[in-house]
């Protein structure tokens, strides 16, 4: 059983948890996720470390309560415990002094690309960070990435904060104005896509980081198979994080919406309370 | 009791009920029936049934004692050597086993040594749960990576020396393909678990959500303080064909497919939150035990149709005769010759159907059987909403990434010996299908006790 030991809420509907876990604190790098389950009933769900600290032997996770089991989840309180977590997953990010690199979250990406940011900026590199959101009520730790950044740019769909447009505008001025060795984009898939085809034209090697549907994580199931190049690779074992030129964000689309019908009808389920016999 | 010259039928869940439900097909043997087909044993001097067992049962002792009515005398000779009978007398491949080398079996039915056994194993649990003897504890610590049956037994057998013996488990439950692989029906996850915790009650701790390789290393463990290691990491790599369209949605590995379903108990959704989806139409490619199993979790789910897709024929298919019969009794379908080239997905990128193609059977290959050779022109189309991938597994390489030194087969398997386990690195052994590839419960529970030996002789100083 794994404590939870703060629960902050950053946005609307964006949780931050801090969570004891010294085993996994104590292996934990930019790039990699953990697998939870709440409870005997639950499903196993990936969520990405945000940040760690070894001395207190905790690891953080931030998520948008979207479904059914991130709902579920939102409602634990300080002091609850998750029954199974398992991590460090996943290959951590590759990190050297590459020279000026950027980094981008978008909505919730904002958690993940934090430690990848930090770890740069203490590899040497200059960290250029844009964030961005559909609106500023969903934007969070502007404070910690201004921190490992050298420069925090910000973009709102709907102009609240920061820029009005995409995360890619605000990268297409970039790439126009000065050398960029290495962009990291986290976010929605499109986001991604876009990312990556905002870059292409300007070759510049863009890692993404996937999150398609997972069961065990361990590379065991196949179930976060995704294209890569020509290659099919396992996200959790081979991933997350992907060169984002090569990968087919189409296919990796139509893969998340497999469960549709299934999220709908638990999440039917959770409003009714379930005990009602209409299911 | 005259002597019968074929065993005494068990009985089963009638195959138009069972396919509705999850719920165990063969039903085990009653007293009487127990002590009718334990009177056929003959008590062989020279008993050749055991030479047939990996783990080493003493099969006519057992058996004796059940004649003579005493299970409880039976059950403890049964586990003594057999840490896991009641799984070992559901799945163990007995036709290939003990029961092949039965005298008995040169002239009608060999004793039917794994129905015994399972009566034995089943009748222990629910009337006397046997406690072990205590033991006298040796002070040295063995890790055991991976809680399938060759980790498990492994474990059992050095807490039986008086190891001090913890279990890494990457997955939230132990047990590894007992739990996530063979389906409720064959082998009731209660019954796996309720021999676990025999194992438990050893003295064995085993800590699950830990991935050895990431959670930490071995390097890692043998600093912490472990005198030695044995890895039992399973073949959980699961194959696919890289055909056009094979990452399309409703084309699942067997593994997720029997994970999802098992494991995870997708079969209660939404009660149990992971979903599963099911179509009308539903493909199994291979004929494997595998396969067999994922085509009788179709139907069991709500399919109306399940089809196993074979490029061979049906003399070649490596599945035990009992599950292919258990299979066609229930209505799985076959259709053999017949391999995919290539699927087609709708616009929403789900399947729809799977382009075939014919084979015939040209010359004996290497492993004596007849080679599947593709018809030209023979392509057709079959409908399908639902195909599971059931061609094997490969070894997960999460281990061996991490673990410099330690040597592998050209195929990513740990190179181990046969006899102990000994790998390349002094203080860390191996077995089950990590070594062998995907092979069988008793194989990899063989390869646990011969290991957990050697791991007893290299810790008392006596050599590897
Ligand atoms: C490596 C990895 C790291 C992740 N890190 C985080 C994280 O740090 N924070 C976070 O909030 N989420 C993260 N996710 C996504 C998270 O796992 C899913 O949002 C979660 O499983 C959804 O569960 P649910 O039952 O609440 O929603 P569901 O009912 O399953 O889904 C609700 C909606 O979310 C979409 N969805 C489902 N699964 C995913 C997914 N894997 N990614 C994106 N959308 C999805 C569905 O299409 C649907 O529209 C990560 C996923 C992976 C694979
Ligand atoms: C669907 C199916 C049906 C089968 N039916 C039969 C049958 O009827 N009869 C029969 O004899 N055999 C059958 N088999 C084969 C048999 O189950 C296997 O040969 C046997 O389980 C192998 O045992 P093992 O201990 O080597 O590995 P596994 O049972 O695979 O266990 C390995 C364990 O190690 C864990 N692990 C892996 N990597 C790590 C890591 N890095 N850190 C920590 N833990 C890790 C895994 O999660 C798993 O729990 C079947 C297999 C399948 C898949
Ligand atoms: S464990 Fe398997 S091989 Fe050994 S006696 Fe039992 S059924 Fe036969
Ligand atoms: S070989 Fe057959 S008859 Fe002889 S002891 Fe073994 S089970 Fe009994
Ligand atoms: S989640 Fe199962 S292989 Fe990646």
């Amino acid at each position: 059983m794994y404590e939870i030991l703060k629960n902050e809420v950053l946005g609307s509907n964006i949780y931050l948890f801090e969570v004891k876990a010294a085993r996994i604190a104590a292996k934990a790098e930019a790039g990699q996720f953990v697998i939870i389950r709440l409870h005997e009933t639950a499903e196993r769900i990936p969520l990405t470390i945000a940040d760690y600290s070894r001395e207190k032997g905790t690891i953080t996770i931030i998520f948008q309560a979207v479904g059914a089991s991130t709902r579920e989840l939102a409602e634990y309180e300080a002091g609850q415990k998750i029954l199974d977590l398992v991590g460090p997953l996943g290959v951590p990010s590759e990190i050297e002094n590459y020279g000026t690199v950027v980094c981008i979250g978008g909505g919730v990406g904002i958690a993940p690309i934090y430690p990848i940011a930090r770890a740069l900026k203490e590899a040497g590199n200059r960290v250029i960070s844009i964030i961005g959101a559909r609106s500023r009520d969903l934007l969070f730790w502007k404070e910690k990435m201004a921190a490992v950044s050298d420069e925090l740019l910000i973009a709102t769909d709907d102009g609240s904060e920061g820029r009005k447009g995409f995360v890619t505008d605000v990268l297409k001025d970039l790439l126009e104005k000065e050398k960029i060795e290495r962009v990291w984009a986290i976010g929605p898939m499109v986001m991604m896509k876009a990312v990556a085809n905002t870059t292409r034209p300007f070759a510049v090697k863009t890692i993404v980081s996937l999150n398609p549907i997972m069961v065990d994580g361990t590379g065991m199931c196949g179930a976060c198979r995704v294209a890569v190049g020509k290659e099919t690779k396992f996200a959790c074992v081979d991933g997350p994080e992907f060169d984002g030129h090569e990968v087919d964000f189409d296919l990796a689309m139509k893969r998340l919406a497999i469960f549709k019908d299934e999220e709908q009808r638990i999440l039917a389920k959770g409003q009714c309370g379930g005990g009602c016999g209409c299911h | 009791m005259s002597l019968r010259k074929s065993r005494v039928e068990m009985p089963a869940q009638d195959p138009k009920e069972r396919v509705k439900n999850f719920k165990e097909v063969a039903l085990g043997y009653t007293s009487e029936m127990a002590r009718e087909e334990a009177s056929r044993c003959l008590n062989c001097k020279n008993p050749l049934c055991k030479k047939g067992c990996p783990v080493e049962v003493d099969i006519p002792e057992f058996i004796s004692a059940l004649k003579e009515d005493d299970p409880a005398r039976a059950a403890k000779i049964l586990k003594n050597k057999n840490n896991l009978p009641a799984i070992c007398g559901r799945v163990c491949p007995q036709e290939n086993q003990c029961e092949m080398h039965c005298i008995l079996g040169k002239k009608g039915e060999p004793v039917a040594i794994g129905r015994l056994e399972r009566f034995v194993a089943d009748w222990e649990r629910e009337q006397v749960n046997l406690k072990p003897e205590k033991v006298e504890t040796i002070n040295k610590k063995v890790a055991i990576i991976g809680s399938g049956p060759a980790g498990l037994t492994a474990a059992a057998d050095l807490a039986k020396l008086g190891y001090q013996v913890t279990i890494f488990e990457a997955l939230h439950v132990p047990g590894g393909v007992l739990m996530y692989g063979i389906p409720e029906f064959r082998l009731p996850k209660e019954v796996v678990q309720q021999e676990i915790n025999y194992i438990k009650k050893l003295g064995v701790d085993i800590q699950v959500n830990f991935v050895v390789g990431k959670t930490a290393t071995i390097a890692d463990l043998l600093e912490e303080g472990y005198d030695a290691v044995f890895i039992g990491t399973g073949a959980g790599l699961p194959n696919f064909m890289n055909l056009p369209g094979e990452n399309l949605n409703g084309i699942y590995s067997a593994n997720e497919f029997l994970t999802r379903t098992n494991l995870m108990k997708a079969y209660l959704f939404p009660q149990y939150a992971t979903p599963i989806k099911i179509g009308k139409k539903v493909a199994v490619i291979g004929a494997g035990n595998v396969a067999m199993d994922a085509a009788r979790t179709a139907l069991r789910l709500g399919a109306e149709e399940s089809y196993i897709v074979y490029r061979r024929s049906a003399e070649e298919m490596p599945a035990r005769h009992e599950e292919v019969e258990h299979a066609r009794e229930e209505g799985v379908q076959f259709l053999f010759l017949t391999s995919p080239v290539a699927y087609k997905g709708d616009e929403k990128g789900h399947v729809r159907a799977m382009t075939c193609q014919k084979f015939a059977l040209g010359d004996p290959d290497e492993s004596g059987r007849r080679k599947p050779v593709a018809i030209p022109g023979s392509e057709f189309d079959m409908e399908v909403d639902t195909v599971v991938v059931a061609i094997g597994q490969g070894p997960n390489p999460l281990v061996p990434r991490t673990t410099p030194g330690l040597i592998l087969t050209k195929k990513g398997n740990i190179q181990a010996d046969e006899e102990t386990g000994a790998t390349s690195l002094p203080n860390v052994f191996a077995g089950g299908d990590i070594v062998t590839g995907a092979a069988t419960v008793i194989l990899a529970m063989g390869a646990g006790k011969k290991a957990a030996r050697a791991i007893h002789r290299y810790l008392q100083g006596i050599e590897k």
